[in-house]
């Protein structure tokens, strides 16, 4: 695999048993991915398909029945703190405030730091995320967006070296989702995070991503393509739909997701898993039919 | 709103008082002739000169009720004992006997509840010992303890150990998956994850645990000491009972309704403090 990668997986999959003692099935089989360093890599696909299995055992909480995450070079077997998540429900301790819970994280990240030292710690990250003031509220007290903002500032408060966002945005409501994306695009451009996101939202990825992964449906799901985000840095949600890239880019992806998720499952059993094809959609690329893009880059 | 409410509901609740007060007194006041035996035979037989029934009136209770309160603590032999003695007696066995249940079954409920393998392994000991009802211990208590206060200990720590163990091991058995995946990634130990995550996680089941035990051994301990006597509130009413003095029986029923409702709301108080909303 290619050495600029920071965390990539090999082969990876993943299976559960049949019902009634049948043959296991696999929900995803033969991943070969990875983000470099500074990369924003989001993954997207159907229900079904495994999403959170992956992201769960780039976390380390759940093992691959085949495969290995390799992270900076070397096998990774459990959860580090080199790997940060950022749960789909927050998952933050009802019990403590939100300082509290970054305190958490912080303590086992530095155990031997004096009380002081944790708490200007924590605030630096509760400013960076926009919670200044709300430092001593449970997260009972709090919206469902600063609910979020408390497990983003928990999961960059022990500076990972990759964070794992699973759907962070996916129990919001639409404007409060924009501007917590606003805040991850800036967070991530100024401290060039290495970010592995999973999102079924199409113009989530494309504000956020630098490679966007394609999965085919679930079961034996497979990685069917690689899209490269062709709009410039600096993208924000506000002018992003004015580049001309950006429709060529939107239209591949929900034809993606529409139909071609289905149909490519039986014509990616002859693509090498290792390299996917990977495609530009582009303004002069908007005549083409899907399958002949498929053609070309195969 | 909910202040009238609370208001209407204590109007209420004085009214009913009252309604049960006044039928209570008109019930045992005397209106027919008196019957024609020596008063001394007829006070046995539960009737009165006057010719009404024995049981005390209301007003009886509240004199005899005030007796106990303004002296609570005298102490005139093995028979004659102040209330506050009594149910000091009791209260002692029931903390006692309760606290050691509640140090086994709390850590034994957290190795049941986070090992499948000893769920399972316990839980036919579990089945059978719970349904015995603690006074069947009784004799086996004292056969082996050869000593009758340290026996109602006993027989305190074997029904109050049941509500504990298994509402400890159910909370901690259904702590949320994510907060334990959160310590999980955050490479939190095993000894800190179990009193930073699990244990706040499951404080409020374990606590509902606690108040069902508390209850439970406040109603063993006047049945164990009725059975073993010597001393304490359920010594207290058998004796009394013996006395024939319905009134200090009815005096005694009060008072472990009251201590029964202040054991509650104490532990009802504690529960609030670990109680969390999400």
């Amino acid at each position: 695999m290619d050495p600029n990668n920071l965390i990539a997986v090999e082969g990876l999959a993943r299976s559960f048993p049949g019902p009634k003692g049948t043959e296991p099935v696999a929900v995803f089989e033969d991943l070969w991915f990875g983000a470099a360093r500074g990369e924003f890599v989001c993954l997207i696909g159907h229900s079904g398909c495994g999403k959170s299995t992956i992201l769960n055992i780039l976390a380390g909480i759940d093992q691959p029945s085949e495969g290995a995450v390799i992270v900076d070079g070397k096998e990774a077997t459990g959860p580090s703190l080199d790997r940060a998540v950022v749960f789909q429900s927050h998952a933050l301790m009802p019990w403590m405030t939100a300082i509290q819970n970054i305190a958490f994280a912080v303590r086992s990240r530095w155990p031997q730091w004096p009380r002081a030292k944790i708490r200007e710690h924590c605030q630096t990250y509760i400013d960076m995320v926009h919670l200044t003031g709300a430092e001593n509220k449970k997260p009972a007290q709090l919206s469902g967006g600063m609910r979020q903002r408390v497990g983003i500032a928990r999961a960059l408060a022990i500076e990972p070296r990759i964070m794992l966002l699973d759907e962070p945005f996916s129990a919001l409501d639409a404007l409060t989702r924009g501007s917590l994306q606003d805040e991850v695009l800036d967070i991530c451009a100024k401290t060039s995070q290495t970010t592995f996101m999973i999102t079924h939202d199409i113009d989530e990825a494309l504000l956020l991503a630098d490679r966007i992964l394609l999965m085919t449906n679930g079961p034996r799901a497979r990685i069917a393509e690689i899209v490269v985000n062709t709009l410039p840095k600096g993208r924000s949600r506000a002018d992003m739909h004015r580049h001309g890239n950006y429709y060529p880019l939107r239209n591949h992806l929900i034809e993606f997701l529409v139909s071609r998720s289905e149909t490519l499952r039986e014509m990616v059993q002859d693509v090498d898993p290792r390299k996917p094809p990977v495609v530009f959609p582009r303004a002069d690329d908007a005549a083409r039919t899907p399958a002949v893009v498929h053609g070309a880059t195969a | 709103m909910d202040g009238s409410k609370n208001l209407h509901a204590l109007t209420l609740s004085v009214v009913l008082l009252a309604l049960f007060l006044g039928g209570w007194q008109l019930a045992v006041s005397g209106t027919g002739t008196a019957p024609q035996m020596d008063p001394e035979y007829a006070a046995l037989m539960g009737a009165t000169a006057k010719g009404g029934s024995a049981l005390p009136a209301p007003f009886d209770i509240a004199k005899e009720m005030w007796r106990h309160i303004s002296d609570p603590f005298y102490d005139k032999g093995p028979n004659d004992k102040g209330i506050g003695i009594q149910l000091a007696y009791s209260l002692a066995r029931v903390l006692i006997g309760y606290f050691i249940a509640a140090a086994v079954a709390i850590p034994l409920g957290f190795l049941i509840g986070m090992s499948p393998l000893f769920y399972k392994a316990l839980d036919p000991f579990i089945q059978i010992l719970k349904p015995i009802s603690p006074l069947a211990w009784m004799p086996l208590a004292l056969y082996t303890i050869k000593d009758s206060g340290v026996s109602s200990v006993f027989v305190i720590f074997i029904c109050s150990i049941w509500p504990m163990l298994l509402n400890t091991a159910f909370g901690v058995a259904s702590v949320r998956r994510d907060w334990l995946n959160v310590a999980k990634t955050l490479e939190v130990g095993r000894l800190r994850t179990a009193f930073r995550v699990i244990l706040p996680a499951a404080a409020p089941t374990i606590m509902t645990g606690m108040r069902i035990s508390i209850a439970i051994a406040w109603l063993v301990i006047v049945a164990a000491e009725m059975l073993v006597g010597g001393t304490g509130v359920g010594y207290f009413v058998w004796n009394e009972w013996n006395n024939l003095s319905i009134t200090n029986v009815i005096c005694a029923i009060l008072f472990i309704g009251l201590v029964g409702m202040v054991l509650d709301q104490a532990l009802y108080q504690f529960s609030k403090l670990v109680t969390y909303s999400e």
